[in-house]
């Protein structure tokens, strides 16, 4: 097995060593009723790396690759340009096969990386302080929740219709749990948010206002009323970013005054891959740097002096504060961090710029194309790279009609928020710098035919 | 107060003293310092160019349809952000862009680096870091194996990399086939009966399975039962999870030989029991003998038993932990089939479950339909297929990235293979537990033989000498140290696991530097106190870092006082 | 004024009805360095031996218990910015909080400096 290096004669000499007649005698304290007699029964044997690879080609090809037809996907995750620079660098071995940097010392590689993502995530989300990472959006979403609670010792969450229905979801699961109680509510199909229904929701049980920022219809509206609302009534504001080539357009939430800014990262270096693994942002303002969950990386020096990086703050986590932790993730996305960190570099703030303006650029070209579509109207005043259409009949079905016809339309609404008549003929159609004008005429074209 | 068991005592580090000849740049030939990217970018570089789509771009493409040509064009930071509507469009209000009036005007302060000074930032950086791939890396419980790089091909393949999760079910068969049959290994290896893909990393796993704990309880009208017994020796994540989940977290008591204590488990068991999570293997590297047994007790009692499958490697292909009662188990696919750690994540946790608790897990999930269709079960037909579920977790369907490599591992290795793989880990740990006892206490090696990894305890160093001398001067040896002060139930705790993918030779090497660092910390060898003497830092300043917090970089105060 | 100290190694000096609370300097020398540590609210009614303070070094968080019950009057203001104190001065300007003893009589089960030091050298 080429994987394995020992061989039968290393094994032999090293049973000896050991003084064991044969390796089931290192297994000598599994049960003899519960010890298999030989490989597990009805599973395939070892396959060369041809074999292997021939399986698993076959399987890749029976899906529709995003970048070999017109794409207009999102909905928490995009399709972006990823420079070939960042695939090569995070597959350096000391990179990809590194674990957690728990020795600093033979680990400032990722450290110091951790330490600037880290800066570069506060930057863009306008927070002070941000961490070294979560596992997606969904899941930081909820951990801000849960960190409100903690800081205002209140449990009602309001969350805005706008919010990504599967971070609701996660978040309806979680406070199953932890009684929370949360307030929620689909999206209507108009140009405007719900703030105004948020801000009057507030009151003085509320630990935080939860709105996403573009929202899940691609929406964007000034949070500073939100902010102030929060700040008089002592909730905190979360804003949630899933698509954060937007802040090199729009303002940052930390800007407008949001106290913890969570978002995915996904967007920037990390590629689509069929839903993860992805890299969730967690930025938030200094005073409440302890009760943040995640890893931290901080700067310090070593005995020499030098400047170094360390893994910081560890004491409000799960390997030291066991049932008293902030949280039980015991892990960031390392290397998607990397990857995010790297295109990020990359762009800068010029080329983010650059980028946003070209997506934002696209998307206008593309929602004036579509809006004269016979049927078609488009909900949105303003957005940014994603916006929604009301398609005058059910979406969810043309939907599967241009995906047959090759062309990947949208998200449906229905697909979003199952159930939900209101929304049924809705399709949320995302533009980002890799879709061409002829991508834009290709399913104009094909909606004209199809809603015929 | 209670006081720190682990025997660990923080403290600044001392200084090294000179260091042997200065360099103008600081560097020392292949050891190159590199400043931060804040330090040497810009808001005007940028490593990329743009140029506005046009046709014939993107040649891979079938054609469809035809449509007029626009001009190639460089796109600068300063393209209009303002674009009025056509008409058609919904109009934005009167002085309104159709950013809603909220463009940035501030600057962001993100720097920007040339492609080629990119790749050298990040290329100096990553030899700073230790890896799998330049030498033995025996974290205990972490399970630092060789990275198979078709896995890392595999998961490139377009087909996988390149596919939205929210795609129409019918152009991604392919991807929900990677979790389907995935799904299928991990159960059969594991004798169980349905697994939970979605869960991001171990600990989710954890939270998982104990969710799923929670939610058939109540359905069984039993939410009463608050209690979930986890052993002193349990990773943190056990306590936490259940905790997290609204349970109390009482400690198991363990035998002298490392293992749960049954009886006192047994005595302890009753209508207020949820749960008990055991690692099986245990964090000290020892196989739970009455696993078994325990499972029995905790059921006749109407609880359920979750194990912490970190260790899995350990007996994949020789043990199914169906066969033990285990009713939930994570498994990390990052620990026992290799998907890369890539400095901390990203990870993968698909939870096996028993018959009593698969009704319970999230969603989404797929299924294999009669006619070989593969169909995602999610939230709108939930209600039908899924009743019970207790929600979702995350967004979207898991860590496809990780299915493909762990998969593309799992099929390269073959049923066959992967029980050798954790002979080959058991033989080698064994192999460094009986070469090194000699020299280092092993609290539990008259007790048999260990799993895949072998504990030491810092018994019998000199007066002043702790585990973390013995672990900061294997840096200078060459490799990273063990895991050190885990599990909490051995002072001063050396947990070493080599892992399979190593060589008789490169174990011997290994033996031969730990046995020699390990006599130095007997004989009081003062040089240990300041080691690493050869890594690119020497031991850094934890306390001043936790002190006062540095997260981000700001610029020197002198630089932003001349800005101002 | 008399100084008392429990097991667990927390000491209280009580001055009338109030007494003021800290760890010994041979808890500080188990910890190594401090670098953060949470002391309670003023106003809060503590049991004796409830979870009351935290003490962390870069390695562990440790609870500190209430070594007897009563309100807290005053968190020690100087350790939010210099948790070392704790190290430097331990059973004095590196105390965690004052309360007012609700009652004395729990004094009693407590050990004296002397009764603490054979305590400690057994360890």
């Amino acid at each position: 097995m080429r994987y394995l290096p020992l061989t039968p004669a290393d094994r032999s000499e090293m049973l000896a060593v050991i003084g064991a007649s044969s390796i089931d005698d290192l297994f000598v304290d599994v049960p003899e009723a519960a010890r298999l007699d030989g490989p597990v029964h009805d599973l395939p044997l070892h396959a060369s790396e041809l074999a292997v690879e021939r399986h698993m080609t076959a399987l890749a090809r029976q899906n529709t690759v995003a970048g070999e037809v017109p794409f207009f996907l999102g909905a928490g995750a995009y399709r972006h340009h990823v420079p070939a620079t960042v695939d090569h660098l995070i597959q350096r071995g000391e990179f990809l096969t590194a674990y957690t940097p728990y020795q600093p010392e033979i680990a400032q590689g990722t450290l110091q990386m951790l330490f600037e993502f880290q800066t570069q995530v506060a930057r863009l989300l306008g927070t002070d302080v941000a961490n070294a990472s979560m596992y997606d959006g969904s899941t930081a979403c909820w951990e801000a929740i849960g960190m409100a609670r903690r800081i205002t010792r209140r449990g009602k969450a309001i969350l805005s219709s706008g919010l990504h229905p599967h971070y609701v979801s996660v978040a309806r699961t979680m406070a199953r749990y932890t009684g929370d109680l949360l307030e929620t509510g689909a999206p209507a199909l108009t140009a405007d948010t719900d703030l105004d229904r948020l801000i009057a929701a507030i009151d003085a049980d509320t630990s935080c206002v939860v709105v996403q920022y573009p929202d899940i219809l691609g929406r964007v509206a000034d949070l500073t009323p939100l902010a102030e609302a929060c700040q008089a009534n002592k909730a905190l504001l979360i804003a949630v970013v899933t698509e954060p080539v937007a802040l090199g357009a729009l303002r940052a939430p930390g800007e407008m005054g949001a106290d913890i800014v969570v978002g995915e990262g996904q967007s920037i270096g990390v590629g689509l891959q069929f839903g993860g693994p992805y890299v969730g942002l967690f930025g938030c303002k200094d005073k409440y740097v302890r009760q943040m969950p995640g890893r931290l990386c901080g700067e310090t020096v070593d005995a020499d002096g030098r400047r170094g990086f360390v893994l910081t703050l560890s004491t409000r986590e799960q390997h030291i504060r066991r049932e008293k932790a902030t949280s039980n993730i015991c892990t960031n996305s390392g290397l998607c961090a990397l990857a995010f960190s790297i295109h990020m570099t990359l762009l800068g703030e010029k080329g983010l710029r650059g980028l946003a303006a070209i997506n934002h650029a696209a998307a206008c070209r593309a929602a004036d194309r579509l809006a004269q579509v016979p049927g078609v109207r488009v909900i949105n005043r303003a957005f940014f790279n994603e916006f929604t259409l009301d398609l005058g009949q059910e979406a969810r079905p043309i939907v599967r009609t241009l995906a047959e016809r090759g062309v990947l339309a949208g998200v449906s609404l229905g697909r979003l928020y199952p159930g939900e008549a209101a929304l049924e003929n809705g399709l949320v159609v995302a533009v980002t710098e890799t879709v061409t004008d002829e991508d834009v005429e290709a399913l104009a074209t094909a909606l004209t035919e199809v809603l015929a | 107060m209670t006081i720190n068991q682990s025997g660990w005592k923080p403290t600044a580090p001392a200084g090294r003293g000179d260091a042997a000849g200065t360099t103008f740049t600081g560097n020392k030939a292949l050891m190159l310092e590199e400043p931060l990217i804040f330090e040497i970018g810009d808001d005007q570089t940028t490593g990329v160019d743009f140029i506005l789509p046009a046709r014939g771009e993107g040649d891979r493409r079938p054609q469809a349809g035809g449509g007029g040509g626009s001009p190639h064009g460089a796109a600068s930071a300063e393209a209009p952000l303002h674009h009025p509507a056509a008409p058609g469009g919904a109009a934005p209000r009167a002085g309104e862009d159709r950013l809603g009036g909220l463009a940035r005007t501030a600057s962001i302060g993100l720097p920007g680096l040339s492609e080629p000074e990119t790749v050298r930032h990040y290329t100096r950086l990553s030899r700073q870091n230790y890896a799998i791939d330049l030498g033995l890396f025996p974290l205990g419980s972490c399970t630092m194996k060789h990275n198979p790089r078709l896995n890392e091909k595999v998961a490139r393949l377009p087909g996988f990399a390149d596919v939205h999760p929210l795609q129409p079910v019918d152009t991604v068969q392919g991807a929900l086939a990677v979790i389907n049959e995935l799904a299928v290994w991990l159960i059969k290896l594991t004798g169980m009966y349905g697994v939970a893909m979605s869960p991001k990393a171990g600990a989710h796993g954890e939270l998982c399975g104990i969710l799923c704990i929670k939610a058939a309880l109540e359905k069984r009208g039993e939410g009463h039962r608050k209690v979930v017994l986890v052993p002193e020796s349990a990773h943190g994540t056990n306590p936490a999870t259940a905790a997290f989940a609204g349970f109390t977290v009482e400690d198991i008591p363990a035998t002298v030989d490392g293992r749960v204590d049954l009886a006192a488990l047994r005595a302890r068991l009753g209508p207020d029991i949820a749960a008990v999570m055991i690692t099986n293997p245990n964090t000290c590297g020892l196989f739970e003998r009455d696993l078994k047994a325990i499972s029995d007790a905790v059921h006749a009692a109407g609880g359920y038993v979750y194990c912490d499958g970190a260790n899995f490697n350990a007996i994949v292909g020789k043990v199914r932990p169906g066969d033990l009662g285990v009713d939930a188990m994570h498994i990390n696919l990052h620990k026992t089939f290799s998907t890369p750690h890539g400095g901390g994540g990203p990870g993968s946790g698909p939870v096996v479950l028993s018959e009593a608790l698969a009704p319970f897990g999230p969603l989404p999930f797929t299924a294999r339909m009669a006619d070989g269709h593969i169909a995602l079960i999610e939230e709108e037909t939930a209600g039908d297929d899924h009743p019970d579920t207790f929600g979702r977790m995350t967004a979207f369907h898991g860590q496809m990235g990780m299915f493909t490599r762990a998969l593309t591992y799992i099929l390269s290795h073959g049923a066959d293979g992967l029980q050798q793989v954790a002979e080959d880990a058991v033989l080698n740990a064994n192999y460094v537990l009986r070469r090194l006892e000699d020299t280092l206490d092993a609290p539990f090696a008259g007790s048999g033989p260990c799993m895949h990894e072998a504990i030491f305890s810092d018994r019998g160093l000199a007066p002043g000498f702790s585990t973390i001398d013995i672990a900061k001067a294997l840096i200078d040896e060459g490799y990273h140290p063990m895991t050190m002060y885990f599990p909490l139930v051995v002072h001063g705790a050396m947990l070493v696991e080599p892992t399979e993918t190593e060589s008789k030779a490169a174990l011997d090497q290994f033996i031969g530097a730990l046995r020699s660092v390990a006599e130095r910390a007997k004989a009081g060898d003062a040089a240990l106190k300041t080691a690493p003497h050869f890594a690119p830092r020497a031991r850094l300043d934890e306390t001043l870092a936790a002190r006062k917090p540095v997260l981000v970089w700001k610029p020197p105060v002198a630089e932003a006082q001349a800005a101002e | 004024m008399s100084r008392y100290f429990t097991e667990d190694h927390e000491w209280i000096e009580v001055e009338g009805q109030t007494g003021t609370v800290g760890i010994s300097d041979y808890a500080q020398g188990q910890l190594g360095d401090i670098v953060f540590v949470e002391a309670p609210d003023s106003g809060r009614s503590l049991g004796k031996g409830d979870e009351a303070a935290v003490v962390e070094s870069v390695k562990a968080a440790s609870d500190v218990y209430a070594p007897v019950s009563g309100t807290v009057t005053e968190g020690n203001p100087a350790l939010a910015d210099e948790p070392s104190l704790v190290n430097s001065d331990p059973e004095g300007e590196g105390w965690f909080f004052k309360l007012t003893l609700s009652d004395p009589s729990e004094l009693e089960s407590l050990m004296d400096e002397t009764a603490y030091a054979a305590f400690v050298a057994k360890l």
